[in-house]
């Protein structure tokens, strides 16, 4: 029997303006992610995929119903948690080795021990040599491996990230998707990834759930049954994986039709 | 991966690097020799029109009247003494007054700025006092602190503190909350946020308004020894006034414009120092 560490249950969220106007981002949503699971949220845009996140996170509270972690109610932001943001969030002001450390820093760790920590992320992930350049120096895609070390050495049990691929190009977003899944396997932490690409969310999880259009809440979920370790580049091309697609497709464009 | 980092420093230049390198180069020639070919036409222009009688230098005074009151300023002293010791008075005015003024305004700007009441119940007496003109407070600040240091340091400060205030607050409030967001999530408290992720985003903003506000710490300190005072630059331009000596009040302001330059290149070499990580700016030239 799997262990839940992320409940949400009949969850809806409204955003209220400084002008009285009521938003309702998602209605009575319920998601359940198991402990080690890799879970994609599709829907179209404003569907209430990154609210989702937010509301995992502590960092804005349900209006109705429950969130929790670990089975504890969300009151604040857990430590187990990283968060990968779609924009670049690392720090333009920090160095390479700078950004990756901050994390143990913040978390109470001498500089020395944090930057050995930072130093043996910066080889995982390849950025060998750019310890010390700035984040302006660097491409989109080194920029991204940055906030990748940066989420990870925190080493966090539940791993959320909001369509972190979406501005990179093609070939780097294939690049990145491999590496996610090489740094993911080792620690096997719960993922929560958003994404607008159907593809993307069917190479990289276990689960693929589909939401209906704003205010959303989950209209169908998926297994996917591809087997690991994945080769992200070859994965796509099997019938399984076109089949999958097309029935997510299918589901999907009923929600985005205008 | 190579075209992210800098190519020029080590590897040898081609012909087209060397054609463009020698191109720029020039091109600053030219401009340093336009700057100096401008100043010198001013200088003649208004020279020449003197000596034709085209203006008058009882009001607009001349080149040779500046140089020569410079010169005697230098070597006989002024009537108030030795020209430094009048100019140490007011460059120590000014510093202390843009030191405490601007290290009030960041310290009150991030406090502030951090705290979202009480920044929206300040807002509006900020732009209050933005817009009327402080320099007025230095008659005040006379009849508080006397003819002495103090009385031009407080109006200084005065100049100096709304500025970076205002600066502060400003960028504190523009700091991007997704950098805010990831530092709360990677374990952050908000005294480390504060210190780590506001006061960096916000310290182009800061530095941007020092350049300004030395310039007005200046003004704080020369209107104020105009206002009254012992010693000091402002003084030396109010007895030349009162003796209407334009070429006096012209070499002060010489000397004045060479302290403002100066500060102004000290104050360019710590921005850049401080905002390295600075993406560099790229200039096309002919554009």
């Amino acid at each position: 029997m799997p262990t839940p560490v992320i409940e949400l249950t009949n969850v809806s969220r409204k955003f209220i303006s400084a002008q009285g106007q009521v938003t309702l981002a998602l209605r009575e949503m319920s998601l359940i992610v198991n402990e080690g699971d890799f879970c994609a949220i599709v829907g179209p845009t404003g569907c209430g995929k990154s609210t989702t996140l937010g509301m995992i996170t502590g960092l804005s509270p349900p209006s109705t119903g429950s969130v929790k972690v670990f089975g504890k109610p969300v009151t604040g932001i857990d430590p187990n948690i990283g968060f990968v943001f779609q924009a670049d969030a690392v720090f333009p002001w920090k160095s390479v080795i700078d950004n990756i450390s901050i994390g143990p820093i913040y978390r109470g760790k001498d500089s020395k021990t944090a930057k050995e920590m930072a130093a043996e992320w910066v080889r995982r992930v390849g950025l060998s040599g750019f310890e010390n350049h700035y984040p302006h120096q660097l491409s989109g895609g080194m920029r991204k491996r940055v906030a990748l070390a940066q989420t990870f050495i925190n080493e966090p049990k539940i791993l959320l990230m909001d369509e972190p691929f979406a501005a990179l190009d093609v070939q780097t977003r294939a690049l990145m998707q491999e590496e996610l899944l090489g740094l993911w396997s080792e620690k096997k932490a719960s993922v929560v990834f958003v994404t607008h690409d159907i593809e993307e969310a069917i190479a990289l999880a276990d689960r693929v759930v589909v939401l209906t259009k704003g205010p959303g809440s989950v209209k169908s979920s998926y297994e996917i049954p591809l087997a690991r370790p994945r080769d992200v580049s070859q994965a796509r091309y099997s019938d399984e994986f076109v089949h999958l697609s097309k029935q997510i497709w299918f589901d999907l464009k009923g929600e985005v039709q205008i | 991966m190579n075209t992210t980092t800098a190519t020029t420093a080590n590897t040898p230049a081609s012909e087209e690097e060397l054609a463009a390198i020698a191109k720029a180069v020039n091109r600053q020639r030219l401009v340093i020799f336009l700057r100096v070919a401008l100043a010198i036409f001013t200088l003649t222009s208004w020279e020449l029109a003197v000596r034709y009688e085209l203006i008058d230098p009882f009001f607009f005074s001349q080149p040779s009247a500046i140089y020569e009151q410079l010169y005697v300023w230098l070597t006989e002293g002024t009537a108030q003494g030795p020209l430094w010791r009048e100019l140490l008075v007011t460059m120590e005015e000014t510093v202390l007054g843009f030191l405490i003024g601007s290290l009030l305004g960041i310290f009150c700007g991030i406090a502030l700025g951090r705290n979202k009441l009480a920044g929206d119940v300040f807002s509006i007496y900020i732009k209050v006092a933005n817009a009327i003109p402080r320099v007025v407070l230095g008659s005040i600040f006379i009849i508080m602190f006397g003819l002495g240091m103090g009385s031009k340091v407080a109006l200084a400060v005065v100049m100096v503190f709304f500025v970076v205030f205002g600066n502060a607050f400003q960028g504190v409030r523009e700091a991007d909350r997704n950098l805010i967001a990831n530092a709360y999530i990677l374990g952050a408290s908000k005294r480390q946020v504060t210190f780590t992720v506001v006061f960096p985003s916000a310290l182009s903003w800061i530095l941007a308004s020092l350049h300004v506000s030395f310039g007005f710490a200046l003004v704080g300190a020369v209107v104020g020894e105009f206002l009254g005072a012992r010693h000091g630059i402002g003084l030396l331009i109010s007895t030349a006034q009162g003796s209407f000596n334009a070429a006096g009040v012209f070499a002060s302001m010489v000397v004045l414009a060479v302290v403002a330059l100066a500060a102004e290149y000290s104050l360019t070499a710590l921005e850049d120092k401080l905002l390295k990580w600075r993406p560099a700016q790229f200039v096309e030239h002919g554009m």
